[in-house]
């Protein structure tokens, strides 16, 4: 605060720290401790609200255990969710690799450019541009019959395979970036040590560059979790019959259920237990919070 | 244990630019050799060629008679030190040091007691179990070498790795380089732009500019005997005078000058008639109050006196205003000449030479 008073100066300092404050209190604290709120309340006629029936309760979260079906889609939405996750990390490791040690600075800017253009479209025209892609009668059947490889059209919007192909395009930018800021401050002498010493070029990535990179892989792994879990346009576009999301469970219970008070529970749920799950994997891999927020 | 390395007309280049110019030269097993040369003269570029990070346009490398081309650096008997030791930071000081014998597959209490003794070597006890941030510039410095020597190279390959220390301990890892060296046998192939460095654990030198290697030979040699012009003024301070060859005979020339005709010992590639370059250490000139027969004399005036401590650098002005350096030993009992007063520039035919330019390079390319 006081390096940020010094450089510029005491009122526009306020004014930053004043904005800041703003965006955290009202638009994330606040509303989320609203939600909170609801979601141990009931939900009521309003001719019934300060009544003796308007009381705090667990209800609304014992809802969801009473419900098999909701557990169900809330396992296949964490266990799609790390799939996800998982594929964009092998995926982008050495797209991230390339571009932080391989190729000439000059190029990568131009890759990156590429890279980032899809991302000025909005997420649920991009959603929709796979949903054609994937389509029945959709281009990619139709190169596929072309080529000769399948004779009838396969059906790829069916069960999680499309909301996962969705989810992977969607979100594989907010794997690549941390890993290739890791992976480019490591000190290329370090890669060639390595190599000088007899490494194989597999060892040099397990023992030098992965450990190295474990902080942006972290990061990335986490960010692209939470957003899988808590996406909504993705499986709407995508999904089939046979396969629905954890959020669309939520979205029913607060716009068509317009019951608010299951759907903030149900919210809740979902931070609670992706927080849990996070946790769990960041211990199983030895990586500390600290080394995220770097 | 040790291998020769001859590098056989090697040049390498990088687009349109040749950083190395048909460099010959053969380094024998358990030598220690040294290349020398200011920045972008080439020799880094060298050593990455020897190390296998690059291969060379023209020309083989060969380590105990094996042509290296094509042989990946995880595959070359070579260890390199990095100018920045490029030590592991997330390993601890006994896993950095048998990193080398890990990929090797060699089992982890083997090389935990290989840690132990290489820490011996290199005098640092008690520190397998550290982080490297724990340990000071020198310390680094020591593991970085014991983690080369793990690998039990034929070739170690040392890129100017004392440049970060400070003076003291600089002098200090010299003589361990030196003994490290001599002890274990190891060829030792050494990079710096400092002539300090190179000429006091050396071998043998090379010296090198503009991609081309413009002499080899011992230090003193270098010192004492350069081929040429380049060589003289990169090694050590030197007196120069322009003029022009007037006649020559056994070896020894008369060296026509503005400021009058010297005797001087001929180098090579120069003949009768030539323009060129005489050259003379401060150290071989002295300052007197007549002029010297026998020997190549000059009027001066003392313009600075600057005492270094174990010597004495007097600089003087000769008549057309150019200045000259005179270096005298510190005697106490015999001052040198008093600022501003005049006297005789002396220097021995035998100690001065008429060399020629540098060995041209990163030309018609």
């Amino acid at each position: 605060m006081q390096e940020l008073i010094r450089r510029y100066g005491i009122s526009l300092s306020v004014i930053m720290a004043a904005m800041t404050a703003f965006w955290l209190l009202a638009l994330v604290v606040i509303p989320n401790l609203v939600l909170f709120k609801f979601s141990f309340r009931l939900y009521l006629p309003v001719d019934q609200l300060g009544g003796p029936n308007d009381v705090y309760t667990l209800k609304n979260y014992i809802t969801f255990f009473d419900s098999p079906i909701h557990i169900n889609v809330f396992f296949s939405t964490i266990m799609y969710s790390s799939m996800v996750t998982v594929i964009c990390l092998i995926v982008t490791y050495p797209i991230a690799y390339m571009l932080a040690k391989v190729l000439k600075p000059t190029d990568t800017a131009t890759f990156f450019l590429i890279l980032l253009i899809p991302l000025w479209v909005s997420e649920i025209l991009r959603s929709f541009a796979w949903f054609i892609i994937l389509s029945a009668q959709g281009p990619l059947n139709a190169l596929l019959a072309g080529i000769g490889l399948i004779e009838k059209p396969i059906r790829w919007i069916t069960g999680f395979q499309a909301v996962v192909v969705g989810l992977v395009y969607a979100y594989i930018l907010f794997m690549l970036l941390p890993i290739y800021n890791a992976i480019q401050a490591l000190d290329t002498n370090q890669i060639e040590a390595s190599q000088d010493l007899g490494a194989s070029v597999w060892r040099t990535h397990w023992r030098v560059v992965i450990p190295h990179s474990k902080p942006g892989i972290a990061s990335g792994c986490v960010m692209v979790f939470m957003l899988c879990a808590g996406s909504v346009v993705v499986p709407s576009t995508l999904a089939s019959t046979n396969s629905r999301w954890f959020t669309e469970i939520i979205q029913q219970w607060m716009f068509e259920g317009l019951d608010w008070n299951v759907g903030s529970a149900y919210a809740f749920l979902l931070l609670a237990l992706c927080i849990v799950f996070v946790s769990l994997v960041m211990r199983l891999l030895n990586v500390r919070l600290v080394d995220i927020a770097k | 244990m040790s291998e020769d390395v001859h590098l056989s007309q090697i040049s390498m280049n990088f687009g349109s630019f040749r950083a190395v110019d048909n460099v010959d030269v053969t380094i024998k097993p358990g030598e220690f050799f040294s290349f020398l040369g200011p920045s972008g003269c080439g020799k880094t570029t060298i050593l990455r060629l020897i190390s296998g990070f690059m291969e060379p346009t023209e020309g083989a490398i060969k380590i105990g008679g094996k042509d290296m081309r094509g042989i990946r650096p995880n595959a070359r008997p070579t260890a390199l030190i990095f100018q920045n030791l490029a030590l592991f930071p997330l390993m601890p000081i006994w896993e950095n040091i048998t990193f080398g014998l890990e990929v090797r597959g060699v089992p982890k209490t083997i090389r935990r007691a290989k840690a132990e003794e290489l820490l011996q070597l290199v005098d640092l006890h008690d520190s397998a179990d550290k982080r490297v941030s724990q340990l000071s510039g020198g310390q680094k410095q020591r593991v970085a070498i014991a983690r080369a020597l793990a690998v039990e190279p034929k070739v170690m390959l040392l890129d100017e790795p004392l440049s970060a220390l400070d003076l003291k301990l600089r002098q200090h890892m010299r003589a361990e380089l030196r003994a490290i060296q001599k002890r274990t046998g190891v060829t030792f192939i050494y990079i710096t732009h400092d002539q300090g460095e190179a000429l006091a654990m050396s071998d043998r030198v090379g010296v090198m500019s503009q991609g081309v290697l413009q002499q080899v030979a011992t230090p003193q040699e270098i010192y004492n005997n350069p081929t040429n012009g380049f060589v003289a003024s990169f090694v050590g301070e030197n007196n120069v005078f322009t003029g022009r060859v007037k006649s020559a005979s056994d070896g020894v020339a008369v060296f026509e000058t503005p400021k009058g005709d010297f005797s001087a010992k001929l180098g090579q590639n120069i003949s009768v008639g030539d323009v060129s370059k005489l050259y003379v250490r401060p150290e071989f000139c002295t300052l007197h109050r007549e002029a010297d027969a026998k020997a190549n004399s000059l009027m001066v005036e003392v313009s600075e006196i600057a005492f270094e401590g174990n010597f004495v650098n007097v600089f003087v002005k000769d008549r057309s205003g150019d200045t000259h350096m005179v270096q005298v030993q510190n005697d106490p009992s015999v001052p040198p000449p008093a600022l501003h007063s005049s006297c005789h520039m002396v220097f021995n035919p035998a100690s001065c030479m008429i060399l020629a330019e540098a060995k041209a390079g990163r030309t018609g390319h």
